[in-house]
């Protein structure tokens, strides 16, 4: 049951980095929120042949990470992971985008290799940034933050409720998927006439467990809304944070800093 | 509410599947008491609990805490009259974090967010978690959540304490820490329960229940004493008394 | 709406079928396309919040809380496949539908994917708009009140199980072909990935049938159990799906609207922007009326010289268009002319100064590296 294993390992440990006190975590989460978007908006914006280009903005994940204490290799895992779909799309370009679009060393350089690489480090950017979000301000000042930024409550809500539950219920089907096992010898995959029987038990479990909860708020004079904590104010150093974020990337995005380093380095060179 | 009764008068409830769990129940609690309220699995214990708090309206009969019944109109005072724990914390327990959690009731009453902060953390103080405020529910142990849905409901500040299984799933130290706690409350208490034992340590008056009525209703001593009806309720004696 | 299968570490012969092939992510998507779907998706979300709202049915806000952390979890689990060795997992819109109604099913499916991009990287933030419009809207607003309900009520009172399993799989399929469409349609209009339009659609549509006839015959078995085992939940959501397909007309026209709006519209910005490929230079160039910089065959000199311009403001150092093309660049279209070309000095300049810029962020994250320990407590 490794895929109910590493599920909850996964939450728990996001949850346990997000618990802690950093300079990043004590941003308002609205900051924070923007300048990621931002910052992936930005990356996505370059033309589909930019690499070099976009690798300044590496800055960004990899401050922000220290920052927020994010162990870096944590976040390298999360970017892995996230590759094999994007590896899979790209690996596509070379095939039918073969047009050189780029010379190294008199070797001509295929558009489609160009936008291949330039997906990966899209990936490592969008990803890295997501991750080190996520890791620094956990999924409760996450919803405070987008609470705050006028999203509606019945998704931030039903948010806190997934992320509740997930831990509970995941760990009910885990012992339930475990006692089958016992019983049937180690399978990985549940045969589809148990299949039905296991999640449909589940389902009427959770069922019941809805009505259990919801019993438990009407008698603590639930009515319909659910108190979101404001997290806390706005602060001249969020602005601050997201002012100098916004603008170092509008400086990214309108200046090559990447070719620029490099012809001054063959400068230097010659 | 001037006495702080609770009495149930022929109450009947019938679930929509068809399924009659309560059959005739009536009783009078009054203030200050500690009554546990015993039966084998699926006696009607849960179910009439829900009663209590206008969760559940009975199919035929009436609640009355104080001097009122509970009717549509008076349920959100009912509900702070009476605060209830849940059998499974996990179920009580929504709130992203222990301080929220506690909250939540009194932010559904619309208190000031200092008044709301002083309650908290008063609750939490007398079930000593005041530790535990900003952590997130499921990084607790089964005491410690216990303790904290307690103070959840002490938050409200009800008098009177309906109590579903209290002491499940706790270990041996955490379960006394749990009976020390709700000695140590002066609130009329409602506990239904399969520990025996805590029955003893607690409550002063025992009913028991059966397929949906109530078949005996006396002091601890009285009703442990009697074998036989113990045994007709697929219940038996608590150890501490069977060695006397 | 899956689980990472390559998360699993002991995989055993080929990963579970799953709509995990339909996780857009961020990387794949323009700005264009990736706005665009996030605007539909949220008005639908605004749609369905305002609709749940004046239902009052405030008993849904716990029940959807933990149905989407159930299908949070039934992901994690998968069945083998009779007589193929390979093994496939629900992903649960259709059967959110069935227990809660399309508006109620696709805030729960927004949930997910939130979590599912925040938590495990799985689709990403901008990608969340499109992502959830293909996994929600589809089963929510189009499978479930246009197929399954009426298939559903034309069986009569008490379907047999194999009509109603048959129903079930057919809906998945056409949620998870139009989710594969959509897939396909925006991956198009982002032109990140050069995938021609046939290809990309004989790849994934039969991929996505056999993920929507594992989708369907996973959704079939559960309701199959439900309905054996709790028949009260059956019949009255059997009613209750009677009740919202009545009510489901109007939703599906606003979405079918805004889908038509947004294809549109993502249609109209992505053609804007790829015969634009640098969309704002673009537009500061009619600005301030001025020309690109020849970027072209920056000897030192030039560089030098350009190193001045720095200090003006905006200025244009990128993979600049170059008019002269390369003698390699022959026998390019028209639209692929769009698309700059880069001389040889410029390109070593770009790898050695990309190296170089990683080496910097490299130094800059090890001189920031923590000084004490970090293990978090009680992980």
């Amino acid at each position: 049951m490794s895929g109910i294993e590493a599920l909850l390992r996964e939450v728990r440990l996001l949850d346990a980095l997000a618990s802690r006190s950093t300079w990043l975590s004590r941003l308002d989460p609205r900051a924070t929120i923007l300048v990621t978007v931002a910052f992936i908006a930005i990356v996505v914006s370059f033309q589909r042949y930019a690499i070099a280009a976009l690798l300044p903005l590496a800055i960004f994940p990899v401050v922000l990470a220290r920052l927020g204490d994010v162990p870096l290799h944590r976040v390298g895992i999360k970017v892995l992971m996230a590759m094999p779909f994007a590896l899979m799309i790209g690996l596509f370009n070379p095939l039918f985008d073969p047009v050189p679009r780029m010379e190294l060393l008199r070797q001509p350089i295929a558009g489609g290799w160009l936008s291949f690489i330039s997906i990966l480090v899209r990936v490592a950017l969008t990803v890295g940034s997501a991750v080190v979000l996520v890791a620094s301000m956990g999924i409760y000042r996450f919803c405070a933050g987008l609470d705050q930024l006028g999203v509606p409550t019945v998704l931030t809500t039903q948010l806190l409720f997934l992320h509740r539950y997930t831990l509970v219920l995941a760990g009910e089907l885990g012992r339930m998927n475990l006692a089958r096992e016992l019983r049937s010898g180690l399978a990985n995959a549940v045969p589809l006439a148990v299949y039905g029987s296991l999640l449909g038990h589940l389902l009427l479990r959770t069922l019941e467990r809805a009505q259990r909860i919801h019993r438990a708020m009407l008698s603590r004079g639930f009515e319909g809304h659910m108190p979101i904590r404001e997290a806390q104010r706005w602060r001249s150093i969020d602005t601050v944070f997201l002012v100098l974020c916004l603008s170092g990337f509008i400086v990214v995005r309108t200046t090559d800093l990447a070719t620029l380093l490099g012809q001054l380095m063959l400068d230097v060179a010659s | 509410m001037s006495h702080h009764l609770v009495e149930a008068r022929d109450l009947y409830y019938v679930y929509p599947d068809g399924q009659a769990a309560l059959r005739g129940v009536s009783f009078l609690i009054h203030h200050g008491e500690s009554v546990a309220i015993i039966g084998s699995n699926g006696a009607g214990k849960s179910t009439l609990l829900l009663h209590l708090n206008g969760v559940l309206r009975p199919t035929s009969g009436q609640v009355r805490i104080g001097d009122f019944p509970i009717t549509s109109e008076n349920l959100a005072d009912i509900r702070r009259t009476v605060g209830m724990i849940f059998q499974d914390p996990d179920d009580q327990l929504f709130m992203p974090t222990v301080f929220d959690d506690v909250a939540f009731g009194l932010g559904q009453l619309g208190l000031a967010a200092v008044d709301i902060e002083a309650r908290v953390v008063h609750a939490l103080e007398t079930v000593g978690a005041s530790h535990l405020r900003q952590r997130p529910p499921y990084r607790l142990s089964g005491g410690e959540k216990r303790a904290v849905a307690i103070a959840g409901v002490l938050a409200m500040l009800p008098s009177i304490l309906v109590m579903d299984e209290p002491s499940s799933g706790l270990d041996p130290a955490a379960r006394r820490r749990v009976i020390t706690l709700l000695a140590g409350f002066d609130h009329t208490k409602i506990i239904a329960t399969h520990d025996l034992d805590m029955v003893l340590d607690l409550c002063s008056r025992v009913l028991v229940m059966n397929e949906g009525v109530i078949k005996a209703d006396g002091t601890p001593a009285e009703i442990f004493a009697e074998a036989d009806l113990l045994q007709r309720c697929n219940l038996e004696p608590p150890l501490s008394y069977q060695r006397r | 709406m899956s689980p990472k299968w390559y998360y699993n570490f002991k995989i055993p012969h080929t990963p579970p079928l799953g709509g995990s092939i339909m996780h857009m992510a961020d990387a794949l998507l323009s700005p264009a396309v990736g706005a665009t779907f996030c605007v539909a998706s949220a008005v639908a979300l605004g749609w369905c919040s305002k609709r749940l709202r004046t239902d009052a049915r405030e008993h849904l806000v716990p029940l959807m809380g933990v149905l989407g952390a159930f299908v949070f979890a039934a992901q994690m689990i998968n069945f083998s496949i009779p007589a193929t060795g390979s093994s496939g997992h629900i992903g649960g819109g259709l059967l959110l539908s069935i227990l809660l109604g399309g508006p109620a099913a696709f805030v729960v499916i927004a949930s997910v994917l939130t979590v599912q991009a925040l938590f495990f990287a799985d689709g990403g933030l901008l990608a969340l708009g499109a992502n959830i419009f293909n996994l929600g809207v589809f089963p929510c607003f189009i499978a479930y009140p246009l197929i399954y309900c009426p298939l559903v009520k034309r069986a009569g009172e008490a379907p047999s199980k194999n009509r109603l399993a048959v129903i079930t799989v057919f809906a998945a399929i056409i949620s998870l072909q139009l989710g594969a469409f959509g897939v396909v349609i925006e991956m198009q209009m982002s032109g990140i990935s050069s995938l021609p339009l046939r290809t990309f659609l004989l790849l994934m549509q039969p991929i996505h049938l056999a993920i929507g006839l594992v989708e369907g015959v996973a959704t079939a078995v559960v309701i199959a159990f439900i309905r054996k085992a709790r028949p009260d939940l059956v019949d009255a959501n059997a009613s209750a799906s009677v009740n919202v397909l009545s009510s489901a007309l109007f939703p599906t026209r606003i979405v079918v609207t805004l889908g038509c709006l947004a294809a549109v519209m993502g249609g109209l910005l992505s053609g804007f922007a790829s015969s634009y490929p640098d969309g704002l230079e673009w537009s500061i160039a009619r600005v301030t009326g001025q020309s690109k910089l020849g970027a072209g065959n920056s000897s030192i000199h030039q560089t030098l010289a350009q190193l001045q311009h720095q200090i003006a403001p905006l200025p244009d150092y990128k993979f600049a268009p170059t008019e002269e093309k390369t003698s390699v660049g022959t026998g390019e279209s028209d639209a692929q002319q769009a698309w700059p070309s880069v001389d040889a000095e410029t390109s070593l300049a770009g790898v050695l100064g990309g190296m170089g810029t990683l080496i910097l962020v490299a130094g800059i994250g090890y001189l920031l590296r923590p000084r004490r320990a970090r293990v978090p407590r009680q992980v």
